[in-house]
């Protein structure tokens, strides 16, 4: 007896199949263990106490929305989701135009490009803490003969951020692209410039058509990048300056994701509106991802 | 006429890359610079070079690694055993199950499978801070096992990118062992482990990058009094800013970002097709 695979081939069950069957607590059970208790089950309680009064998990109460209706009403909340929106369109523009021009150069012939490439991916691998400290340092360092420093003013602390995340996020993007740019068909170059065609119109007739799906990707990778950014916000400015708005505390330079976490650290009659906002974030996460799935197959297709 | 292999406008292209290569390792330039300057040279006048009085030698590097209140080998101890722990037991463990729920193919596998794809579109705040309350009832808050909670956690994208792969490998080797006698566990490591060593580079490489660089999952689960990582290191040096002696801070720093680029000179293009090829897919 064989069972019928979605592309066609068969896997024979009695010589394949069953006798890894048999080893089931070997080969899957310990990950999906493990599985249960790092995502499913912290999941699922994380959505049962978003609708809880909590201080650990044991003495939760069932409150029903007013942890959602909580969060929603939070300036502080409602500031970070905006200042991250427009965190993603500074740095979307930014990354994508800045590493397609260098990936473009890159792909011509010159000298040294395998060195620049190496050069400019390098800071993706340095952790977001250390990152935003270094970066906080030079901040603070240039700031300093203008007698005035990063957290004093929250546009420093929003172009700062944007600053280091271009510098991290640029390598990464350039990869991307050069990998894009490559697969161009060469012969659709030449008969673009045999018809007479500039070098700008071969750019914006030819190579950037061909590579939408890598500028696609690039696109919604940078945009889920700056909905989850979290490690740099914290170590380059930690949310800070704080300011006082009809009573409530706003920290000027917090995304989302610090927002959640200061929010639960405030004290505990704020963990489940932490919580609260932590679904909000991953169902706005989850968006993101949906339509970025959908928006790449489609480009997949077209090809 | 003889063409020429570079033409003068990639010349000055090259100059200008060579400008903006030099802007872009300024900041670790920066750190180094520093990392040899004392602590007053540093807030002074980060930007300059040391002179014969700013200059610490590898004082700031002496110092570094034991001042604060926690010594930064230590730190960089804990770091080394979680990170290669986690990533050999996600390597191990996903890699198994990913060659189940492909030749299986049960409604369980199934189930499995579209879970792993669902987590990977959950971010981490979503779960941590239950991941926390559950973590410190099993006890798997310290270095031991937290790699139990980084193979949970990381088992999504690993077992997607596996899978993908074991469908693309041919049935009838697998079959031809069997046939030949051998029993799951050895088909699986004398013929299907060898054959998956492309994508075990590639999710080690990743699995490798997130782990040593994670802040908040050690932070949250930890006891922060015995045991702290490298991330956690650093951002208790900053946290303490101002009183802490920057230079050594920056030696610090450099010690901790050292390795990480020896070892992306080494093997750079392996690094570079895993880092990438994570996200294209997910």
């Amino acid at each position: 007896m064989s069972r019928k695979r979605n592309d066609g081939t068969m896997v024979n069950s009695r010589l394949i199949r069953r006798p890894i069957q048999r080893w089931f607590p070997v080969f899957i059970l310990p990950t999906f263990i493990c599985f249960i208790i790092g995502f499913i089950w912290p999941f699922i309680q994380g959505i049962y106490l978003s609708f809880c009064k909590f201080n650990v998990a044991k003495d939760a109460q069932w409150i029903g929305i007013q942890n959602y209706v909580k969060a929603l009403s939070d300036p502080g909340f409602i500031h970070a989701f905006w200042n991250t929106a427009a965190f993603a369109v500074v740095s979307i523009i930014l990354i994508n135009v800045i590493a397609f021009a260098i990936a473009f150069a890159l792909t011509h012939k010159m000298r040294g490009s395998n060195l620049f490439r190496t050069v400019f991916f390098m800071p993706n691998l340095i952790g977001g803490v250390v990152l935003g400290y270094i970066w906080s340092l030079i901040f603070d360092g240039i700031l300093k003969y203008y007698s005035t420093y990063l957290t004093a003013n929250a546009t420093y602390g929003f172009w700062g951020l944007v600053i280091l995340v271009a510098w991290q996020q640029i390598g990464y993007m350039m990869i991307i692209y050069i990998a894009g740019l490559q697969a161009v068909p060469e012969d659709m170059l030449e008969a673009a410039e045999i018809d007479g065609a500039n070098g700008w119109q071969k750019l914006f007739r030819v190579t950037i058509p061909n590579v939408m799906p890598s500028i696609t990707i690039c696109t919604f990778l940078t945009l889920t990048n700056s909905f989850k950014m979290f490690d740099q916000n914290l170590a380059l400015t930690g949310g800070l300056p704080q300011v006082i708005q009809n009573g409530a505390k706003i920290n000027m330079t917090e995304l989302l994701a610090l927002n959640i976490y200061s929010t639960y650290n405030i004290n505990k009659n704020w963990h489940g509106v932490a919580q609260a906002k932590a679904v909000i974030f991953f169902l706005l996460v989850a968006v993101l991802a949906i339509v970025q799935l959908t928006a790449t197959r489609r480009k997949e297709v077209q090809q | 006429m003889k063409t020429k292999k570079y033409s003068t406008g990639s010349t000055i292209l090259t100059c200008v890359f060579v400008v903006l290569c030099l802007v872009w390792i300024f900041p670790i330039m920066e750190v180094l610079i520093n990392s040899f300057k004392t602590n007053a040279a540093v807030n002074l006048n980060p930007f300059s070079l040391p002179d014969s009085e700013s200059f610490a030698g590898f004082a700031n590097y002496i110092k570094g690694l034991t001042f604060g209140n926690y010594p930064f080998l230590k730190s960089a101890g804990y770091s080394v055993f979680i990170t290669v722990v986690s990533v050999a037991l996600i390597l191990l463990f996903c890699s198994m199950s990913a060659w189940y729920i492909a030749r299986v193919d049960s409604r369980f596998a199934r189930l499995f499978y579209y879970l792993c794809l669902f987590s990977m579109i959950v971010p981490f705040q979503m779960v941590m801070f239950t991941l926390t309350f559950t973590a410190d009832q099993l006890k798997l808050n310290t270095p031991y096992t937290i790699p139990i909670i980084y193979l949970g956690f990381g088992a999504g994208l690993a077992i997607f990118m596996f899978v993908g792969f074991v469908k693309s490998l041919p049935l009838e080797i697998e079959e031809a062992a069997a046939i030949d006698g051998c029993g799951p566990l050895r088909t699986y490591f004398r013929v299907v482990l060898p054959m998956l060593k492309p994508t075990l580079v590639s999710v080690g490489i990743l699995q490798t990058m997130w782990v040593w660089n994670d802040y908040l999952l050690p932070y949250l689960v930890l006891d922060l009094t015995e045991y702290r990582t490298i991330p956690i290191h650093v951002q208790y040096l900053k946290g303490s800013y101002g009183s802490v002696d920057l230079g050594a801070s920056m030696a610090v720093i450099m010690l901790s970002i050292i390795p990480i680029i020896v070892l992306y000179l080494l093997c750079q293009k392996h690094i570079i097709k895993g880092v990438v090829a994570g996200a294209v897919k997910g």
